[in-house]
């Protein structure tokens, strides 16, 4: 056991299940030799070789639908994009091919792929490398979206994605990269896809968020504990397909809901589970669900991103909001 | 100023517009059978495709993209192709489909709005039908790096139109085919149009051939309407992919003798005598001509194959319009290899309408 931080459970994943299954490729824009930009590949292609870990010329679409190719003849590809800012080249080849290949053939052919990348504001970083767009790809049907939120998360949710049968965008928020370090067993053992991860229990309300919110709630709720208010915090952790029921289910008990992410406020995957637990929970609740997220903005640059980014106050406001109705 | 690179494209033709054969010309121009063969699926291929279009036109079919014309591309790749080959066609591929077990009935189904028209056969490796433009030829580039990675003897042959060669997926796949060196064959059907854009809108350069070289690897232009070279310029290059990991990019040029699709007026763009005069070089009558030069065709073989042909056609036509729809829940049960639980109420509402259908 080890402790280790999100982006190395990624590499510890990546390393167990090649060594476990020569189908799986890694590709990308500087994953060989430099180990990714984030270095999340790092290591890999001492121990893989070329024919397994590839350096691909500079052009995302390339990646996404060499990818397409590879997965349909029986590989296993991981691409990485840089950053969550350039996949849009490649959006094409994932929701017009990979997601669409198993339908399009009626399950003769089909996608096992991994589009990793970081995503997400907070670590000062250029322009288009902060981006939280995730509703982009939930929107889609035929593709799974996993957000880890630790390296516990992220090394049990990627094993689970490699091994999906079918297309996963796997976003990784680089906030937490280095965060924070978490004994994490390198046993091979995957988390499930698909399902809402309860990560404490508490009766008054419920706080829904994912990837890097999940620091600032957990914050956020050690400093309402002191008030003697008890948060429900779930981390959705696949937010597509959605595990609604647990959600409901919590906010069934607590009669309060507050969704927390970073992506912008309109049609962003709050707006989803808000309207969710609006149709099927109503008469349970205590008060009018409140989502707490990004601005309607571009992520500001670094000076400004802190006031972008949801911060422990707006969701310790919004909870008081909410408290004030019995 | 010093010269650092040049280059040339080749041009291919054996069989030339007046059927006469050119000197250089390689064994298949003598091999009647094979050249018989290849005359039969075009002339087979043309029939199913004015039969599409009088089915779209009674409201039989959806739109549909003719083939007319550009036989010998479809026919030509098809036959050169060996059977363990990968296929990443698009959609005008009826002519190399249908040599890849594809049954004109599925064709038809695809075009009629239902997705088994994309099954092929159960078994088959070959990509499916696929509407972006210019998005496969990346497909054909993953497939050959899995093969190269499997040491398998085979080859990916990518087809797509002149169209295609503006999109940036296109130069994508030739560029990592080859830093890769990767097998695959990318085949170019210019039929000098993407609907009303002609050929010389979509690149100031003279071939489509020599966008190859930027890519490091051989590009030829091929007359299309020859379908000997074709063929045999398809089968070299798949050695070549097969045996030696070489890519290579094969322009075909031909003219597209109809609208773009069944949903195109291509009298609005296209200069008034442009058809006819193109008709000259079109290659099932090329071919014919050759054959009946070489007394290996006469018009009683020909009058047999016309009928042998319409009745084929009607057969896989009736084939179509009995084929029985699929159930409603088809829409979800392909989408994921078994359906989440966040769908089940979704689904649960079209079992629904399906049962209010047939109850
Ligand atoms: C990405 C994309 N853009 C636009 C279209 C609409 N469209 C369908 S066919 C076509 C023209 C394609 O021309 P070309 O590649 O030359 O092939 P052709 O149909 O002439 O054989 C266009 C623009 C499309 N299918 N995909």
């Amino acid at each position: 056991m080890a402790e280790i931080t999100l982006v190395e459970a990624i590499t510890t994943a990546l390393a167990y299940e090649m060594a476990a299954d020569d189908s799986i490729i890694v590709l990308g824009e500087d994953v060989g030799k430099d180990g990714g930009v984030f270095r999340a590949t790092d290591g890999l292609l001492a121990k893989f070789g070329g024919s397994r870990v590839l350096d691909t010329p500079l052009a995302e679409s390339m990646i996404g639908g060499l990818a397409v190719g590879m997965a349909v003849r029986g590989l296993k590809p991981v691409a990485e994009f840089q950053f969550m800012g350039f996949i849009y080249p490649a959006l094409d080849q994932i929701i017009n091919h990979a997601a669409r290949m198993r339908n399009r053939t009626r399950g003769r052919l089909h996608c096992p792929i991994v589009f990793r990348a970081p995503f997400g504001a907070g670590i000062h970083a250029p322009e288009h490398h902060s981006e939280s767009t995730e509703a982009y790809f939930a929107h889609t049907p035929g593709l799974r979206v996993v957000i880890p939120s630790s390296p516990a998360k992220a090394y049990g949710l990627l094993l689970a994605s490699i091994r999906d049968p079918d297309p996963v965008v796997f976003l990784e928020p680089s906030r937490l990269y280095r965060y924070a370090r978490q004994e994490v067993n390198n046993d091979g053992k995957a988390l499930p896809l698909d399902v809402c991860f309860t990560l404490c229990k508490g009766e008054d309300v419920t706080l829904v968020t994912w990837g890097a919110m999940v620091k600032e709630t957990l914050a956020a709720t050690k400093l309402l504990e002191q008030e003697g208010i008890s948060a429900e915090i779930i981390d959705v952790a696949t937010i597509k397909p959605l595990d609604i029921d647990t959600i409901l289910a919590s906010v069934e008990k607590t009669g309060r809901c507050i969704v927390i992410h970073e992506a912008p406020l309109t049609c962003g995957v709050g707006a989803e589970i808000i309207s969710q637990v609006a149709e099927k929970v109503m008469y349970s609740l205590k008060a009018p669900p409140e989502r707490v997220a990004g601005f309607d903005t571009i992520v500001p640059y670094a000076r400004l991103e802190k006031y972008y980014l949801p911060s422990e106050k707006r969701i310790i406001d919004a909870v008081h909001r909410l408290m004030e109705y019995t | 100023m010093k010269i650092i690179d040049r280059f040339e494209v080749e041009y291919f033709q054996y069989l030339d517009e007046n059927s006469e054969l050119i000197d250089d010309s390689p064994p298949l121009a003598h091999d009647i059978e094979a050249l018989l063969d290849l005359y039969r699926t075009m002339v087979l291929v043309r029939t199913m495709d004015t039969k599409a279009i009088a089915l779209q036109r009674t409201g039989k079919l959806g739109t549909y993209p003719s083939t007319r014309g550009q036989e010998a591309v479809f026919v030509g790749v098809g036959k050169a192709m060996a059977a363990t080959d990968v296929l990443v066609p698009y959609y005008r591929d009826m002519g190399t489909l249908i040599q890849r077990g594809v049954k004109l009935s599925q064709i038809l189904l695809y075009w009629g709005g239902d997705e088994r028209g994309n099954v092929f056969l159960n078994d088959s490796e070959d990509f499916p039908f696929s509407v972006p433009v210019g998005s496969q030829p990346l497909h054909a580039a993953g497939a050959a790096y899995a093969i190269k990675y499997r040491n398998e003897d085979r080859a990916v042959v990518s087809i797509c139109g002149d169209g295609a060669t503006s999109q940036g997926d296109f130069y994508e796949a030739m560029n990592v085919a080859g830093v890769m060196k990767l097998p695959v064959v990318f085949v170019i059907c210019n039929n000098q149009w993407a609907i009303s854009v002609p050929r010389h809108v979509q690149t100031a350069a003279r071939t489509l051939a020599q966008k190859a070289i930027a890519a490091g690897f051989v590009g030829e232009q091929i007359d299309g309407n020859d379908i000997i070279a074709v063929t045999h310029r398809t089968v070299e290059a798949l050695k070549l992919a097969r045996q030696e990991h070489q890519p290579r990019l094969l322009e075909m040029v031909c003219y597209r003798h109809h609208d773009h699709t069944t949903a195109d007026d291509a009298s609005r763009y296209e200069p008034k005598d442009l058809r006819q005069q193109e008709w000259v070089k079109e290659p099932v009558a090329r071919l014919r001509h050759y054959l009946e030069k070489q007394n290996a065709w006469d018009e009683a073989k020909e009058e047999a194959l016309r009928v042998s042909c319409a009745e084929e056609v009607d057969v896989v036509v009736k084939e179509y319009l009995c084929t029985t729809p699929q159930p409603l829940s088809s829409m979800f049960d392909y989408l994921y290899a078994t359906l989440p639980r966040a769908y089940q109420e979704q689904f649960e509402q079209l079992k629904n309408l399906e049962m209010n259908k047939h109850g």
